[in-house]
This record gives structure tokens, C-alpha cells and sequence, in this order.
């Protein structure tokens, strides 16, 4: 691994055969190389070095533009109308000028990991030094961060080795976002590389992330049996202290823990979690709690449970410390990134600090030090709670109906929710008494608070519907399996044969936030249809979570359904935003531990295995943020398609294949160097369904790759024909575009099948081995 | 000229915003008009009450009516067929406006692109951006919101109804439809 930035300095050196004085030498980066891989063609690519790679998959998966609005508004030229055609005071159009804005939304993901990866690495070098030691799976772990092994060409072996990764990271952000100024990229397909450029970089961001504080941290490690831990409101002990961690970075959660620990307090207190803090203090402490994901923020904090609010960073609502106040709970915020305009008191006595906020003399304090914020936070819980006794910021009943009375029928409520909800209604009927209308909301709902906003008589409409389904938020008390980490060597070995082959129908990683477009059980029976199907099922971030939030008949979720390896039929939580690498990760491991692929610095040969050989689909169903747009972006890169929600068409642009195209749908056979049309497999790259059943069909229908062998690709048929007759209620119309050869029929649905081919005039063909790099065929030369 | 607001009060188009539907004999003249106009119509047409109907019952008249080629989006082909109706084609919604923005594409019966196409049943916000996309990149493309809330970004919208008014307008279009 190498060492950047070593001086040697002689001040003065005398020898037999020469003097010397005041020598200064400065190496930029000392090599110390173990790693006995050759270098491959690409390390720390620059952001023009993948672009004809990138290219290439946007010939196939053209970039189709949905602008939010006519205008851009970003220089003092402007606003500039760019309707139809019409181009900017720079020059732009409308296409360059949305996809600078997915460029930039990515960079604004990128950023936010590689910033928390930056911030977790100094943390814990400080804590532990440069040379601990990368162990995330033991001797079950040998390729320990394979996106930085591929995109950087280096092997981290210690904390401190990461540092050079994060460098990289940080130069090509600066790099990217300088290409979004006025007057610098003007070509939407340059932008669209550089977007696939910041998802490759994000992906190294989250990687580091994750890798460092399960080394360092103690987190499971690629634990198929991590322990299941309690989600849900009715978890938690209300006559406890309640101490709540929001946000995404767990660093400050661990001091707490540690102090609680330390002085004995750990089993009187209770330290719960909201969106991924939750899962990675989980990760740290199976005694820590989580509450549930992003949209459950507002719910908990007015229920009157926290008696300490304790902020990080990311998905952190910027007026959390505005709820606190109405429930008299102090805040502590702990990043640089949101310091919610509190005073710094890093520096200050603990006893000062806590005499402050248990007073009441402040609202909240920033601490930057993490060992300093688990005693203050843990003092002023215990201190706070009797007084608070768990002060609520959720009306009673009477209150709902009184309030009900006043409102004035302008139906604004319902037309600022995102989701529609029949809000005004639902008022309408508590009026008279009857609240059983805004219960029904109560799982819908996103949490987003909007509709107060909206309010013309400042109704408090996220409290009434959060008190209506008040049985249902008590009663909410699951398990879900703690963040495993990362995908074993071993259990690579064991699926990646079935799974290239087309054997395992695919992967489906089902990721990211909450803003669902119906409520979270759609998410649960996604994740359960497709592991009774024999999928493996990946979960991450909320969406991990809310996949916990129903029971079977049995009182059982789905982790305690299903195992929690990497197999078929597993529903395997990876754990935070930031393990999203370890999907990745096994991607790339697959082609590299299976396939024997050289990883080193090897990106676009590795990308073009997992694009046409892994049958891997992310689900985003509840998208919303700039992070998962630029975890999407990453997957894009690597030739992995991607689902998102109808609230996802908000991201602006989709990556869409045209099945109608025949010209766009060849490869190279690696074998002859021939073209040889494989069908849209898979058919988009990045795509917004409109509903769950339309996801479903879609998800089984883009794990066909051109490399499946007639068995698997027989298997894949008989599971998106066999989705899309029961949640279609016909045959799908394309099945011709799938079928290579009559091995790929399914024996049970040969005369149908054959009937539509008929009709279709299909016609047999071969099964290359398929690639898109002129570079990778192997031409056998003629008499040879 | 009449203004209407958008159904979700924040979603601000831009200058260019949909003319109003004042009257549903607009919708008709524009259908005459068009030499190759096309219906699309999402997955909440099924589940949307109008009175005693739904909105693919109304979705299934006009496509006869006016003789308009219908393709359904998500997975609602189903509940057409139910009713005794194949539409022209089924897919995606993304699918179908990304294939209207081609002024390559030849069209369900490869007799050449759309020149109005009518959208009713489709999530709000969804087909907020999809208009968008059809505004800004589809070439000689005139559209229609059937819907009942009202849509800058299409070329012509009703503006926010009553579910009564909604039911009534899309009757005098059938009626009108039908004549000549």
C-alpha cells in the first residue's frame, strides 16, 4: 500500500566518498506494495478515463428527460426559459440542464458519503491508529473492499490506507462539480457520464465507510446470523430515560453506548435510533433499539418518548430542534455538517454543559467530541427524565374533535400532502367524533408535516393522524436482523455459478428511504414474493427496516421467515446507507472470487461480467434523497438496472432501453468476435414504475441477462410470465424478445409460448458469450 | 384566458402552462383535428369512482367512440380485457412518453408518430413530469389531461373539477365524440 506525502530531510551528511547539506527530498507517494495482482488499465480513473464505457451503455439506455419545471435558475443571467427548445443566456438547453441537475444531486450523494467516510476514518485512526487492521469477515474475507481494489487498483489493509481512497474520492468531487458551473459542460451525454462517474465514486465513499467502522467498531462481521434486534415504538421502555439518535453517522451513538457502559447505566437507559444511526448503533450494541425509518422522525418525537435528542448527520429534519422544544427534550447536535445554529460547547466542563441543558437554560449544545457527547447525553437523560415525564406534543382526543370543528374546508391540507392523502375528509369526520378516517391514514402517511404547513387554522394534522393510529404505533414491536456487512468469499463461490447461469433467478436488492407511494407493506411483500420465489433478497437502509414491519400469523417477520444468508431465498440485511457497497461488492466479487476476472483497477471488464452475466436488480421503492440518486448512479455504471417508485420519476430522468430498437440490443460472442442480438436484457437501466404490481413484473423481467443458459433463462421466463398473468391478468406481449431457443422454454408453458412465437415469426438463435468490449473478444483465426 | 393552479399547489410550471378546458367540446374539436391521436391511460382508472362508473369505463368509450387507439400503462390491461376491451397495447408509462418524444417512432401500427396524445388516469405527480417530458421533447406533440385536476404542463387541461363535473365533461365528450 503506499504512504503519501514522505519527506526526508539531511541537514548534514559526510561519507568517504561525498558531503552533503541541507538535502531536502519530498516523495509524493511511496509505493510498499504487497499485492501481487497486475495493475489493470484503469486505476483512480479520472472523469474522461470510463467515458467511452459509459458511452456505450447510454447508446443502449438513452437518457429520457422529465424536466420539474421550464426554467433554470442558477446564475444571475437567469431565470432562463428553456421550454421546448429554447436555449439559456449560456447556451443551454433543456436536456444539458437537467442532467447537470442529476449530476448534481449525485454530487451532493457523493459528497455526503465520502464526507461521512472521511469523518469515520479520522475518528477512528485518532482512536485506533493507522495501521488497525481492515477485518470485516475474518478468514471468510479475503477481498475486503472490492469497489476500491477495482476502481482505485489499491488493497487497504489498515484504516489508515483508506485515506488515499477518500483523497481520490475528494479530488473527482471537486473535479465534477466544477464541470456544473455556467459555461463549463454543455453536452448531456457528458454530463450523464460524469453522473455515472459520481455514483462510482460514491460507491467507493460508502465502501470506506462501512469497511472502517466494522473493522474498528465490532460491528458483525458478514455475519449471516447476526442478531435480530427489536424494531418499533412498542419496543421501547417508557419508564426508562430514552435517549434517540437520528441521522446516519453512528460515531457519536458509540460514545454513548460506551459511557452507559462504562458507569453502569447501560441497562437503565434506553438508546433507540431513527433511519441509519438506528441499524449501525444496532450494528454496535444489539441492546440499542430501532424506531423505524426517516418518515417516523416527526411521530416519535412528539409521542413525548425521547428525553434526549441527539442529531448526526444526513435525512436529520432541519426542524428537529423545534420538536424537541415542544416536548421539552434537549437537542445535542454532533456534526460540523448540521450544527442547527447552537453554540459550540466542545470545550466546555461536562457538568456545566449538562447543569445548562437540564435547566433548560439552552435548548441544545454542539459537541463535536464523541466521547464528550455519551456523558452529557447520558447525564441529562437521566437527569431530565423525571421532570420531562415524557411530555407530548400529540393532542387528546377532545382536542382533535375541538380542532376538527375549526377547520375551514379549503382542502390545502390534501394539496400540499405528496401523497393525496384525504386529509380534509378525514378532518370532517373527527368532528363529529369518529377518528377512524385519519387512522387509516396512518400507514400512508410519509411523515413529511406538509399538510400543517398547509394549514389555514394551524391545525396540528401530523399529530391528529399520528393520535388516531396511536393503537397501531404502540403495537408496533418487531424484530429485524441487525446489518451483517458484507457478502462472504465463500457464499460468493457457492451462488455465483446458479446465479451467472441464470440458475438463481436473480438478486433483488430491495434499498433506500421511505417515501413509498402506498405505504410500507408493499415494500414486505415485494421482498416475501420474491424470496419464496428462490431470489436472493437484499435489504439495506429503511428499506430494511420497513421490510421488518409486518408479521406473519405466527407473530414472525420476514427475518425470522427467512435466512439471513447469501442464497437463495434469503432476505440478507447488509445494514446502513453506506453497506449499500456490500451489494455492489458482491457483484464485483462474483466476477472476480467466481469467474477468476482480474479486479485490480479493472473496471470496465468487471462492469461488462456483472451487465451481462448478473441477474441483479436494485429496488429504490421509496426513494427521495441526493444519496440514493447517486448509489443508483453507481449500480447504473456497473451495468445494473434500477427501479425506482413513481415518486422516483422526480428524480428527473430515466435511463431507458428501447425493446422496439433491434439494432440496439447486440453483442460481441467473445468466442467468434460475431454481433449477435441478445434481446433488451436487460430492457432499462434506470426506470419509475407506477405500481407495486408493475415493479414486480419489471424486477423479474430485467434479471434476464444474455448469458443465462437455457435452464436458467427457462427458470426467469416462468417467473415474470408467471408475475405478469397473475398481477397483469394476461401473457406479457414480448415474449418472443426472450426466447433464444426452444431450450429456453418453460416445459410447463411450451404451447402457449409457442403459439405467441407463431404469431411472432420468431426465429432461433444462438447464445454468445456475451460482451460489449471489442477488446475481450477472443477471434480464433481462421483454419486455427 | 381562463388560469386554473395546480391540484398540488407547489408544483410551479414555468411560463408555459396548459390552456384550460372551459368547455369539452375543446377536447373534441382537437380529436377531429388530429390526424393521429392516441389515449393513455394508468392504473387508476380502475379504482377511481365516478358515481356508479369508474374512469375505465369512460377510458373504454372514448377509445371506441373516437375511434382512438388506447394504451394502457402499469398493470391495468387486465381490467380491461375484464370488460371485454383490448386496448391497442400495454406498457409502461415511462415507455409510452419516452416513445412519443421519437419523432422516429412509427407508432403501435407503424403508420408514423402521434400528433395528440391524451393521458387520464395516471398518479398525479407522475404524470406531472411525464407531460413535462412530452412538453419539452416531444416534436409536433399537442396533449390532453383527461384527469381531473388540472395539468400546466400539458397543452390543454381541464382545470381542477368536482367529481360531478369531471363525470359530465367526459359524457359530452363521449356523446360528442360519437357524432359528427
Amino acid at each position: 500500500m503506499s504512504r503519501k506525502n514522505i519527506q526526508l530531510k539531511i541537514k548534514e551528511l559526510k561519507t568517504d566518498v561525498a558531503s552533503i547539506k541541507d538535502l531536502e527530498l519530498s516523495f509524493g507517494r511511496l509505493i510498499t506494495e504487497t499485492w501481487t495482482e497486475t495493475m489493470g488499465p484503469t486505476p483512480f480513473p479520472s472523469i474522461t478515463t470510463l467515458r467511452e464505457w459509459d458511452h456505450k451503455l447510454l447508446q443502449r439506455y438513452k437518457p429520457f428527460y422529465m424536466p420539474y419545471c421550464d426554467v433554470c435558475c442558477l446564475c444571475t443571467f437567469g431565470k432562463c426559459d428553456l421550454t421546448a427548445g429554447k436555449r439559456g443566456a449560456c447556451g443551454i438547453n433543456m436536456a444539458a440542464q437537467q442532467s447537470r441537475i442529476v449530476l448534481l444531486a449525485c454530487l451532493i450523494g457523493a459528497s455526503t458519503h465520502t464526507a461521512h467516510a472521511r469523518h469515520m476514518v479520522e475518528h477512528l485512526i485518532e482512536k485506533y491508529g493507522h495501521d488497525f487492521p481492515i477485518d470485516i469477515g475474518g478468514i471468510n474475507i479475503e477481498v475486503e473492499a472490492p469497489i476500491t481494489r477495482l476502481v482505485c487498483g489499491v488493497r487497504p489493509k489498515t484504516l489508515g490506507d483508506l485515506e488515499e481512497a477518500l483523497d481520490y474520492c475528494e479530488n473527482q468531487i471537486t473535479n465534477l462539480l466544477s464541470s456544473t458551473h455556467t459555461g463549463q459542460e454543455g453536452d448531456n451525454i457528458d454530463f450523464e457520464s460524469k453522473v455515472f462517474h459520481a455514483g462510482m465514486i460514491d460507491h467507493i465513499g460508502l465502501e470506506v465507510a462501512d469497511i472502517a467502522q466494522v473493522a474498528a467498531l465490532g460491528f458483525p462481521k458478514a455475519d449471516p446470523e447476526s442478531p435480530l434486534v427489536d424494531l418499533g415504538y412498542g419496543t421501547i421502555d417508557s419508564q426508562k430515560p430514552v435517549i434517540l439518535c437520528i441521522g446516519h453517522n453512528v460515531v457519536p451513538a458509540t460514545g454513548i453506548v460506551d459511557y452507559l457502559k462504562a458507569n453502569g447505566l447501560y441497562g437503565e437507559v434506553e438508546v433507540c435510533g431513527l433511519c441509519c444511526t438506528a441499524h449501525d448503533v444496532t450494528r454496535y450494541s444489539p441492546k440499542a433499539k430501532i424506531v423505524g425509518p426517516i418518515s417516523w422522525q416527526l411521530r416519535f418525537i412528539r409521542s413525548g418518548l425521547p428525553d434526549v435528542i441527539v442529531l448526526d448527520e444526513q435525512c436529520v429534519r432541519t426542524d428537529c430542534l423545534l420538536e424537541a422544544q415542544k416536548i421539552k427534550a434537549p437537542v445535542i447536535v454532533t456534526s460540523e455538517k448540521n450544527c442547527m445554529g447552537l453554540p459550540n460547547r466542545t470545550n466546555d466542563a461536562v457538568d456545566a454543559i449538562v447543569t445548562d441543558l437540564t435547566e433548560g437554560k439552552v435548548s441544545g449544545v454542539l459537541i463535536l467530541d464523541p466521547e464528550k457527547v455519551g456523558e452529557v447525553v447520558a447525564r441529562t437523560a437521566v437527569k431530565v427524565a423525571p421532570d420531562r415525564k415524557k411530555f407530548k406534543a400529540i393532542p387528546n382526543v377532545e382536542d382533535i374533535v375541538a380542532g376538527a370543528k375549526t377547520c375551514k374546508k379549503c382542502n390545502d391540507c390534501r394539496r400540499a400532502c405528496p401523497q393525496d392523502l384525504h386529509i380534509m375528509e378525514a378532518v370532517t369526520e373527527a368532528s363529529t367524533g369518529n377518528l377512524d378516517a385519519l387512522a387509516s391514514l396512518y400507514d400512508i402517511c410519509v411523515g413529511c408535516g406538509r399538510c400543517e404547513n398547509a394549514c389555514e387554522v394551524d391545525l396540528p394534522l401530523h399529530s391528529f393522524i399520528v393520535k388516531a393510529g396511536e393503537k397501531k404505533l404502540k403495537e408496533e414491536k418487531f424484530k429485524v436482523r441487525s446489518g451483517r456487512g458484507a457478502i462472504q468469499d465463500v457464499e460468493i463461490r457457492n451462488v455465483g455459478s446458479p446465479i451467472v447461469l441464470g440458475e438463481i433467478p436473480g438478486v433483488l436488492a430491495v434499498v433506500g428511504c421511505s417515501n413509498y407511494p402506498h405505504g410500507g407493506k408493499e415494500v414486505v411483500d415485494i421482498c416475501q414474493e420474491f424470496a419464496n420465489r428462490r431470489y436472493i433478497v437484499v435489504t439495506s437502509g429503511c428499506a430494511a427496516m420497513t421490510a421488518a414491519m409486518y408479521k406473519n400469523e405466527e407473530g414472525k417477520t420476514l427475518y425470522e421467515m427467512y435466512p439471513g444468508s447469501f442464497e437463495a431465498g434469503g432476505i440478507v440485511n447488509v445494514g446502513s446507507c453506506v453497506a449499500n457497497s456490500h451489494i455492489a461488492g458482491a457483484a464485483i466479487k462474483i466476477a472476480n472470487i467466481f469467474a477468476k476476472r482480474n479486479l485490480r483497477a479493472n473496471y470496465e471488464e468487471i462492469a461488462d461480467y456483472i451487465h451481462n452475466r448478473v441477474g441483479a436488480v436494485g429496488l429504490a421503492w421509496g426513494a427521495y434523497s441526493q444519496k440514493a440518486a447517486a448509489i443508483g448512479a453507481g449500480f447504473w455504471r456497473l451495468g445494473v438496472p434500477v427501479i425506482v417508485g413513481p415518486h422516483g420519476a422526480k428524480y428527473r430522468r430515466m435511463l431507458l432501453g428501447r425493446k422496439d430498437r433491434e439494432e440496439d440490443w447486440f453483442v460481441y460472442d467473445a468466442r467468434t468476435g460475431d454481433r449477435v442480438y441478445v434481446g433488451p436484457t436487460p430492457e432499462h437501466l434506470f426506470y419509475a414504475a407506477e405500481s407495486k404490481e408493475e415493479a414486480m413484473v419489471m424486477i423479474a423481467k430485467l434479471c434476464m441477462r444474455p448469458n443465462d443458459t437455457t435452464r436458467g433463462r427457462a427458470i426467469k421466463l416462468t417467473h415474470w410470465i408467471d408475475l405478469h398473468k397473475r398481477l397483469y391478468g394476461t401473457l406479457p406481449d414480448d415474449i418472443n424478445l426472450f426466447v433464444r431457443t426452444e431450450l429456453d422454454i418453460p416445459i410447463t408453458m411450451k404451447d402457449e409460448i409457442h403459439k405467441i412465437l407463431e404469431e411472432k415469426k420468431w426465429k432461433e438463435n444462438r447464445i454468445p458469450d456475451p460482451t460489449l468490449l471489442p477488446r475481450m473478444i477472443r477471434k480464433r483465426k481462421e483454419g486455427a | 384566458m381562463a388560469t386554473a393552479e395546480p391540484w398540488q399547489k407547489a408544483e410551479i410550471p414555468g411560463p408555459t402552462k396548459a390552456l384550460v378546458i372551459t368547455k369539452p367540446e375543446v377536447v373534441v374539436a382537437m380529436v377531429k383535428k388530429a390526424k393521429r391521436p392516441i389515449l393513455i391511460v394508468g392504473h387508476e382508472a380502475a379504482e377511481t369512482e365516478m358515481g356508479n362508473k369508474k374512469l375505465i369505463d369512460y377510458a373504454i368509450r372514448i377509445s371506441q367512440v373516437g375511434k382512438i387507439p388506447m394504451v394502457t400503462t402499469a398493470h391495468v390491461v387486465g381490467e380491461f380485457v375484464k370488460k371485454g376491451f383490448q386496448p391497442a397495447a400495454f406498457m409502461p408509462a415511462v415507455d409510452i412518453a419516452n416513445r412519443l418524444v421519437d419523432s422516429e417512432w412509427k407508432g403501435l401500427d407503424g403508420n408514423g408518430q402521434y400528433d395528440l396524445a391524451m393521458f387520464m388516469g395516471i398518479t398525479y405527480y407522475m404524470e406531472w413530469v411525464l407531460f413535462s417530458a412530452l412538453k419539452h421533447f416531444g416534436q409536433n406533440l399537442k396533449t390532453i389531461s383527461l384527469d381531473r385536476y388540472y395539468h400546466p404542463h400539458a397543452s390543454w387541461s381541464f382545470p381542477n373539477l368536482s367529481a360531478e363535473d369531471w363525470a359530465q365533461n367526459l359524457e359530452v365528450i363521449i356523446g360528442k365524440l360519437g357524432g359528427e
